[in-house]
């Protein structure tokens, strides 16, 4: 079977820890099927990429370089990701779930006349056959897919996979001569500074911060100071990422709550679902839907002041039955 | 730009709060009891609604919302969306299932935006989710704006502004709690939205009122679209078996919970 890694570049021209999971993904197919590997690389240099990887196994490497291509750009990218697929004739196409991947995939599948699946979290050979998996209805249920269809491009998640062991070297690259049709020009990337950076994937533990933490306390006030030098206390000693329960998004979007929440730090059913190693909710209350939001956290831990917390029983490996606060500002003390 | 003409794509999900058990239907798996389930506006295109609206209303433009589900339930759902904001309807009378074919849905929906009568390309904004509460693939959108010949397209949008001569900037998510922002010379353009920034408009009654005077017989005259799903075949669709052995630490001091937690962090 011809599998093609089709991936972007990053700013310093090399592969990203998603692109060399995706190429995992695609090299883990050989274990069970006779697999011939091209890799496809766009973006504003793809040699050095190329040379990561040298080691990968792969037949060929193809490539589509430019400045026109150092930007995540629909037009440009699909365009990029079109000629690379029909270049290399693949049967299997395999992608990185990122933003810059994701918003193109699709397209691109459609131009291919091929079948797509998104954020695979699974990708193996059943009885000679490709089986992929992935989540359903914001990760409540997970189902197993084959097709028949070829090609089949797919994208995998982050975090799922084996990030592939190459040696480097020097790899031939054969680039193709692309001309995107777009009428879009990025201006510009807006990124919180680093000291405010409240999100961050690469984390090994997530906090997430519930409605309890905006709600009024013992003494009938809300103390919504506190509960925000407490959140970002904990988020500088540990250099983790937050999340955050919808309802406490909302309470900030209005102005009621901490002023540093945004709807992108919202998990659950309808949010994100980050993936880390370790999570700890604080204040977070809900059932099944509002759990989603730490269905990837492996290892996992809650304070909450009520012992029979949806989110917390059967769903957490330790319950701290206690006030968030006063844990929060004691874990932060011996933290730092 | 005056005279914009928004079309938001967008279907039902099962109510959040509902619980969800996969079974095994006729066509493949399906929800356990799922035509008597609650249903709602799926909340990504719910927000490429709310934002449809606002941009028209600053354009003077005009918002259609192309809807693929059964006619029953998406006739339930509209008597409380038809209350939030003016939009005309276009039903496709077929499974909004999130174990549909994100590729055989976007055909039928792209067929649909093609007969709206009056549509001009060059004023044309696609909307939709980047997600959704049901399939979550993230493509139908693109393969719709595909289909439409639409090669400028953005996903976890946030926001757009849209200059007198259809010229727009736009701010999309990536990676790391940061924005990427583009400007786009004109239309068309389809734009899969994350939360955007408006909250849910208020019920409005007239609003409502005129509303179903144009989604009433938009329901009755519903296209039928059997999805067939062919060459996709589920090996089986499970609800995960998650269930923890919680330890609960009860009348614990606050300093024992803090160094326990605090030890479990550094380790």
């Amino acid at each position: 079977m011809n599998v093609l890694f089709l991936a972007h570049t990053d700013e310093g021209g090399s592969l990203g820890a998603a692109a060399m999971e995706a190429l995992g993904a695609a090299k883990g197919l050989g274990g069970s099927l006779p697999i011939e590997l091209t890799v496809g690389l766009y973006g504003a240099e793809v040699q050095a990429a190329a040379d990561q990887i040298a080691g990968c196994g792969a037949v060929k490497f193809l490539g589509v370089a430019g400045a026109e291509f150092a930007s995540a750009r629909y037009g440009s990218d699909a365009s990029a990701c079109e000629a690379l697929a029909k270049a290399a004739g693949a049967e299997l196409i395999v992608m990185p779930a990122t933003s810059r991947a994701s918003r193109v995939a699709a397209g691109v599948a459609m131009r291919l006349g091929a079948a797509v699946d998104t954020r695979l979290t699974g990708l193996v050979v059943e009885g000679g056959k490709i089986v992929a998996t992935r989540w359903f209805y914001r990760q409540r249920m997970v189902g197993k897919i084959e097709r028949d269809a070829r090609p089949w491009l797919v994208t995998v998640d982050t975090g799922c996979f084996a990030p592939v062991a190459a040696a480097p070297g020097t790899a031939s690259v054969e680039l193709l001569r692309v001309a995107p049709v777009t009428r879009t020009v990025v201006t510009g990337i807006n990124s919180p500074a680093a000291d405010a950076q409240t999100i961050r994937p690469e984390a090994k533990m997530l906090l997430v911060a519930g409605a309890g933490w905006g709600k009024s306390q013992a003494d009938g006030q809300k103390h919504l100071d506190e509960a925000s030098s407490l959140i970002l206390g904990l988020l500088h000693a540990t250099q983790c990422s937050l999340g955050s329960s919808k309802s406490l998004v909302d309470q900030s979007g209005e102005g009621a709550a901490l002023p540093f929440l945004t709807h992108m730090h919202q998990v659950g059913q309808t949010g994100s679902t980050p993936r880390h190693q370790k999570g700890l909710s604080t204040c977070c209350h809900g059932e099944e839907p509002h759990v989603v939001g730490w269905r990837f956290i492996n290892e996992r831990r809650a304070i909450n002041l009520d012992a029979s917390c949806g989110w917390a029983q059967g769903k957490a490996d330790v319950l701290y039955v206690a006030d968030a606060f006063a844990v929060v500002d004691k874990v932060v003390e011996l933290l730092r | 730009m005056k005279g914009l003409q928004i079309v938001v794509l967008g279907s039902i999900v099962p109510d959040p709060l509902q619980t969800l058990e996969p079974i095994v239907g006729p066509t493949g798996p399906a929800l356990k009891n799922e035509m008597m389930l609650p249903a709602v506006l799926d909340p990504w295109a719910g927000h490429a609604l709310f934002e449809a609206a606002s941009l028209a209303k600053r354009v003077e433009g005009k918002v259609y919302l192309v809807a693929l589900g059964p006619k029953a339930k998406l006739q339930q759902v509209m008597m409380s969306v038809a209350q939030k904001v003016p939009f005309e309807i276009v039903v496709l009378d077929g499974p909004a299932s999130g174990f549909a074919d994100a590729a055989e849905t976007a055909r039928a929906l792209a067929g649909a935006v093609e007969k709206i009568p009056g549509l001009d390309k060059g004023k044309l904004l696609l909307f939709g989710g980047w997600q959704s509460a049901s399939r979550g693939t993230g493509a139908v959108l693109s393969m719709v704006g595909e289909l439409l010949g639409i090669t400028d397209q953005f996903q976890g949008v946030d926001e757009i502004n849209v200059a007198e001569d259809g010229s727009f900037t736009v701010l999309e998510r990536i990676e790391g709690g940061s924005y990427q922002q583009s400007s786009c010379q004109g239309l068309p353009a389809a734009l899969g939205w994350a939360t955007g920034n408006l909250p849910e408009p208020p019920n409005n009654p007239q609003v409502g009122m005129a509303n179903m005077r144009l989604i009433m017989p938009a329901l009755q005259k519903a296209v039928p679209a059997p999805l067939k799903g062919e060459g996709l075949r589920y090996q089986g669709v499970e609800v995960p078996s998650q269930r923890r052995e919680t330890r609960i630490v009860k009348n614990a001091s606050v300093d024992e919970i803090a160094r326990e937690i605090a030890d479990w962090i550094r380790a």
